[in-house]
């Protein structure tokens, strides 16, 4: 085990497969000097031109393009500088690859991943801070990976590229500079579909992902020094959930928060709440997200709409 | 079997710009055009029947682009078509069976069902796709093409799309893409003057679609796309620029199409005189006029009795089964 960024993960984390595998392929706007959070670099050098490619700002046809050369046998990992640019290709996601493997009677599947960097809080504005999950939630053949630390950054991203089918990999830009153990080649590996349990309690769940993680955990200190014991669940795939790991966990509590980075309509806290709520039975559940208005610029009206351990720490007391 | 005669109707010997095509390119060419009219006029009717559901995109009066470009390609070579695939399918070598029991819904149909006409695939043949949303096509043959490209497979890509594709982003980026890496691709125009409804003048600015290539440095082509030959000889140009790895080609085919857009469409919006003048250069009796009046009936008999045998297999096959466990990701439970 070594210690290293966010960055530096995701970084080994394609290295060690373009290494692994030659159907590998990485295609994003400036991946030869590292790009915009300089997650790749060196690669190019590594790799050569015809496995690291650098391409035009053209999102929805290197993206178009690397859901064909899928199908046609590569395994392509694109990347979109920011989440915000995702709409560019939703149609690529949604309406081709997500849906090939089920269309076609299951000729083939679409092992495509698709990285892109997201999350608000760096003073980006409105189109340049958002975690778009919520426009593929709802899409059926569609794997959505939210890694919180380095060691879930890189063993989510290896199991995504080796995965079968379409996956998107959201990565927290203000978790690149964070540093923890990770270890190398399969032994980094981290299954998709399964939630991590960081912290146990009896009183309270409160379920997160991406940076959110650490805004529960924060919060779980601050209720632990009341006397509340919680659970907290790093979901580590928005989908499919870990359904298993969130009924467990409430079954025992009766009691639900959920942490989101986004809007309260849509996103992943009402399908977490609505899993439990199917899975455990009547609960005592909250969502804590952000307002129903687009992500502000000045920093007083950025840091106020984020989600808060404050504001989580709240939402458990409300709770019965 | 979809296969009509083969002994009669050899693969093709030859057929370059520079030689004279023979006596069977002909019959071959104009048998594979007569199967998909067939084809389409029975699926009119079943769709009328209400035998094929939901929509349906026709394609009679644009057989000869499906049937000249795909004659030129090699086994390992990869198509993507659009909504309005059949033809393209066919010419493939695509089941006939299996694409109409495709489009009856039927277990055994190309995708079994689950993809309907507009979603037929079937990669034995090379189709990756046909892709119901307009522009789709392109990337995915943009995507092969550079497949091709990394592997050195040796392969080339057509992508089929209407003239309405050409005012999408998915063909300015992926012309831009291909061209900036010289990719394998023919990017292939069926421009039949009308996006669904509205002429494509209206809503095309310039109006010249070959000529957009220009821009990004592609090699371009405006094609009679009702004479199966000429389009036969510019996609084989452009199927040998590709090969040898100097790039794509846009190839802009001038065609009609016969019918409207889709089922709720009799096309009534499009002028008598024009409806007359492009039925009067209808891809198929133009080539017939090259062929012997046997070699005409016997194309006729085969194809007719091939589809005999084609609607009696799909109308007979049985539903999807009910109950099947089915899953949206390979591998998952």
């Amino acid at each position: 085990m070594r210690e290293v960024t966010y960055r530096e993960a995701v970084r080994d984390a394609l290295a060690e497969e373009l290494e692994r595998d030659e159907r590998v392929v990485l295609l994003g706007e400036d991946v030869s000097l590292g790009g915009v959070f300089n997650a790749t670099p060196d690669l190019q050098a590594r790799f050569g031109p015809n496995r690291v490619i650098d391409t035009p700002i053209s999102e929805l046809a290197f993206t178009g393009a690397a859901f064909g050369a899928a199908v046609r046998g590569l395994r392509p990992v694109v990347e979109i500088m920011f989440g915000d640019f995702l709409g560019l290709v939703v149609d690529t996601l949604i309406n081709q690859s997500s849906k090939y493997w089920y269309l076609t009677n299951e000729q083939a599947s679409v092992p495509l991943v698709v990285r892109s960097a997201v999350g608000a809080g760096a003073r980006l504005g409105a189109c340049h801070s958002q975690i778009p999950t919520s426009l593929f939630m709802g899409e059926p053949g569609l794997t959505l990976v939210a890694p919180a630390t380095p060691a879930d950054a890189k063993g989510l991203l290896k199991s995504a590229i080796r995965d079968e089918n379409p996956v998107v990999v959201f990565e927290h830009k203000l978790l690149y500079g964070r540093k923890g153990e990770v270890a190398d080649g399969d032994e980094a590996l981290v299954p998709l579909g399964r939630a991590s349990v960081r912290r146990s309690g009896v009183d309270v769940t409160i379920v997160a992902a991406l940076r959110a993680v650490e805004i529960a955990l924060e919060a779980a200190e601050t209720l632990a020094a009341e006397g509340v014991a919680a659970d907290v669940i790093d979901l580590r795939t928005l989908r499919p959930l870990d359904s298993a790991t969130i009924a467990e966990s409430v079954a025992r509590t009766r009691r639900l928060v959920v942490v989101e980075e986004g809007p309260p309509t849509g996103g992943y806290a009402a399908d977490v709440i609505a899993t439990a709520v199917e899975l455990a039975g009547p609960i005592a559940a909250r969502r804590v997200t952000m307002p129903d208005l687009p992500i502000p610029f000045a920093s007083t009206l950025e840091d106020a709409a984020l989600p808060s351990a404050d504001a989580v720490a709240t939402a458990v007391r409300s709770l019965a | 079997m979809n296969v009509v005669s083969t002994m009669r109707y050899s693969r093709r010997s030859y057929m370059t710009a520079d030689r004279l095509p023979a006596a069977a390119d002909l019959e071959r060419l104009y048998l594979g055009m007569l199967r998909i009219r067939l084809f389409e006029d029975a699926v009119l009717r079943l769709f009328l029947a209400n035998e094929v559901e939901g929509t349906t995109h026709l394609c009679q009066g644009q057989e000869a682009v499906s049937v000249g470009v795909c004659d030129a390609l090699d086994p390992g070579d990869a198509v993507a078509a659009t909504y309005r695939g059949h033809g393209a399918a066919l010419a493939l070598g695509v089941d006939a069976t299996r694409l109409m029991a495709e489009l009856l819904g039927r277990e055994s149909g190309t995708n079994g069902g689950r993809g309907g006409s507009m979603n037929v695939t079937d990669l034995e043949r090379g189709l990756i796709g046909c892709f119901g949303i307009v522009g789709g096509s392109i990337a995915a043959a943009t995507g092969a093409a550079l497949a091709a490209q990394l592997t050195r497979d040796g392969s080339v890509s057509v992508a089929f799309f209407g003239d309405g594709a050409v005012n999408q982003a998915y063909f300015h980026e992926c012309l831009n893409f291909a061209g900036v890496r010289r990719l394998p691709v023919l990017f292939v125009c069926e421009n039949n003057l009308y996006g669904e409804w509205t002429p494509m003048a209206a809503v095309t600015a310039g109006g010249d679609i070959a000529g957009r290539a220009a821009a990004y440095d592609i090699p371009a082509a405006k094609v009679d796309g009702n004479d199966v030959l000429a389009v036969r000889t510019a996609a084989a140009d452009a199927v040998s620029r590709a090969r040898r790895g100097d790039g794509p080609t846009l190839l802009e085919c001038l065609t009609y199409r016969h019918k409207g857009h889709s089922k709720v469409d009799p096309g009534a919006y499009r002028p008598r005189e024009e409806v007359d003048a492009w039925l009067a250069r209808d891809p198929l009796p133009r080539l017939a006029a090259q062929l012997d009046d046997d070699a005409v009936e016997r194309a006729h008999d085969d194809a007719e009795a091939e589809l005999q045998r084609v609607l009696a297999a799909a109308t007979a096959a049985a539903f999807p089964a009910l109950g099947t466990p089915a899953t949206a990701t390979k591998g998952s439970a």
